[in-house]
């Protein structure tokens, strides 16, 4: 099965002349679960920016199932923005920004057609948000907000689903519930890349992880790939690294505080 | 009753009617793309620009039309492009660009004096002038803006809401872009004899700003905006030929006066709302949801399980009563 679903060969990208990170070769095969860390400014949201085709690269090649992204069949890549990013404050309902995910479908009426209906309410169900269907945007928890935007992305069936930091901004169990839910989904045969500042909740939900600053320190399963030295070449500080009954910890060396 | 149907009687009057009804139409419903992008200055500005572009078409002898839709046109893409990058801010671009054109027009205006006379009505806007010629453009570009935004409604949407994402998704937003921006050129070059440069920031931003506090739903947004602005563009006018005031500033006025009252009746329906603060009530202080009255009165919204017993039960039978008034409103 495992053929690369993402390829980037020897790429640069950035903005207008300052490069954020050069001569990056990276593959994510299909069917992975990953997760990009790195300190804020390492360039993840860049990354995955430049994955999904909104930045054009200053060089290298970037191919997804072997195309350049935006020639991918439409609805092919699904995507999750960061939530601090959306405006609350637009006059939309739960239900209009999943229907959004079907305006790749050429279709000339505004008005939804009884077809697309029911495949918000399917996915809505799929995803516990169908009781808030109609409620405005700001007006539904961080957990219920997270999940329209991921039903948004999932209403085409994509092979590839990529999220930008979907554990910022929400409480503890929302965040376990997102990743218990992404870990479903990847059961089921999406490929899913994620960036995310919680070393924790990567090392226990994530079963790949790519350590990224301004290139890729280190990727691989987390029990692999979070060692103190990867932590110190990726964060610079110390970080240490605990085995709590099988459970990876990642915590502040208290040294560093001395 | 005589005087109130007298304008009619004339041909000017009716003919500003018809323009005030499509042009507070047609801004309307541009208006709330504008306004929920965030980018409420770009009609001030591109009108300003449009005068500029008029002015230098006549120096070149082209149609002022002609000069005044590709200069708009080209400054809206100028300004997009320029405030792509993050470091110039949109409100900036729109000051840059669209003063610099304006400065050209007023430059040029007086070099040549006997300009002055003609221009006065796109500075501030002669409704009164329109002409049946004038009727038919502006009736063009409103069919021409209203297929359009129903055919693109939902790209349109789309990238109104999350420009990004909607780009991830496939959706062509450059190409929606420039479209929307010759759009825009169109409709303001439409409002420009009749509102004046002036004015038409605001017949632009008021309906949709007003049409933002009464609904939470993108298309009955589009709707209300569209209607109100029609609504305002017509009364407003009528009223200015009765105080004998200038129609643009009538209109706006008008159009200012409803949005406070909407305002005045959003707050008040907010105060109405549940929500929750510390008080008193049994000469208990405490903090729970609750509705208003008018003297402080207020519903329980909390279940009943959860209030104090006896309170509770107090409150709610108190609160079915004041539901009833609350709806009535
Ligand atoms: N639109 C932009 N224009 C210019 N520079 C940018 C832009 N966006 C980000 N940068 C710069 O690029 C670098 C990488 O930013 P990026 O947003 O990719 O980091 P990140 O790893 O996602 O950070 P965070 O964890 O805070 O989200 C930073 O130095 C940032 O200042
Ligand atoms: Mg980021």
């Amino acid at each position: 099965m495992a053929q690369p679903l993402i390829r980037l060969e020897d790429v640069s990208a950035g903005y207008r002349h300052r490069p954020v990170f050069t001569h990056l070769s990276l593959t994510l095969d299909e069917g992975r679960f990953a997760g990009i860390v790195g300190p804020t400014g390492s360039g993840k949201t860049t990354l995955l920016n430049t994955i999904l085709g909104t930045i054009r690269p200053h060089a290298g090649r970037v191919l997804i199932e072997g195309r350049p992204p935006g020639r991918t069949r439409s609805g092919e890549v699904g995507y999750v923005p960061q939530l601090e990013t959306v405006d609350w404050s637009f006059p939309v309902t739960v239900e209009q920004v999943i229907l959004m995910g079907l305006y790749v479908n050429r279709r000339w009426l505004p008005w939804p057609s009884r077809e697309e209906k029911r495949r918000v309410a399917a996915i809505a169900e799929e995803l516990g948000i169908a009781a808030c269907l109609h409620h405005h945007i700001r007006d539904v928890s961080g957990g219920q907000q997270q999940r329209a935007f991921l039903a948004r992305a999932l209403i085409n069936r994509p092979r590839l689903l990529v999220l930008d930091e979907p554990t910022a901004g929400v409480d503890i169990k929302t965040q376990h519930d997102v990743l218990h839910l992404l870990e479903e989904l990847n059961r089921q045969g999406i490929t899913i890349l994620i960036t995310t500042h919680d070393l924790n909740t990567v090392a226990a939900h994530l079963p790949w992880v790519i350590c990224f600053n301004q290139g890729i320190v280190a990727e691989g399963p987390p029990r692999e790939v979070f060692t103190r030295e990867n932590l110190a070449a990726t964060y610079g500080g110390e970080l240490a690294v605990f085995d709590h009954d099988g459970h990876l910890l990642i915590a502040h060396a208290p040294a560093t505080h001395a | 009753m005589e005087t109130l149907l007298e304008p009619f009687a004339f041909e000017f009057f009716r003919n500003g009617l018809w323009a005030a009804l499509m042009v507070g139409a047609l801004c309307g419903m541009i208006g709330v793309f504008i306004v929920l992008r965030g980018m409420s200055y770009i009609g001030h500005g591109l009108s300003h620009a449009a005068f500029g572009g008029a002015v230098l078409g006549y120096t070149l002898n082209a149609n002022f039309y002609v000069g005044a839709v590709l200069t708009a046109f080209f400054a809206a893409l100028l300004i997009h492009q320029l405030s792509r990058g993050g470091k110039i801010k949109p409100d900036a671009a729109i000051g840059i660009v669209t003063t610099a054109i304006f400065a050209l027009g007023v430059a040029l205006i007086s070099r040549v004096r006997q300009f002055t006379q003609s221009f006065e009505a796109a500075l501030f806007g002669n409704i009164l002038g329109v002409t049946s010629t004038d009727l038919w453009v502006i009736g063009a570009v409103l069919v021409v803006t209203a297929v359009g935004l129903f055919l693109f409604y939902r790209p349109l949407l789309f990238s109104t809401f999350d420009r990004e994402a909607a780009a991830v998704f496939g959706i062509p937003t450059e190409r929606l872009q420039v479209g929307f921006s010759l759009v825009l050129a169109l409709a303001i070059i439409a409002a420009m004899n009749i509102v004046g440069v002036t004015m038409i920031a605001a017949a632009l931003i008021i309906p949709a700003a007003t049409a933002r506090l009464l609904t939470d739903s993108f298309s009955i947004m589009l709707l209300l905006s569209t209607v109100l602005g029609a609504l305002v563009g017509v009364s407003g006018l009528y009223a200015s030929y009765h105080f004998d005031a200038a129609s643009g500033a009538t209109i706006v006025l008008f159009g200012a006066g409803i949005f406070i009252l909407v305002l005045l009746y959003h707050h008040l329906r907010e105060r109405l709302a549940v929500h929750e603060h510390l008080h008193y009530h049994d000469g208990v202080a405490h903090a729970h949801p609750h509705t208003h009255d008018g003297d402080h009165a207020h519903r329980h919204e909390v279940p009943a399980s959860l209030a104090a017993p006896g309170q509770g039960a107090k409150a709610q039978g108190r609160s079915s009563e004041m539901k009833v008034r609350y709806k009535k409103i």
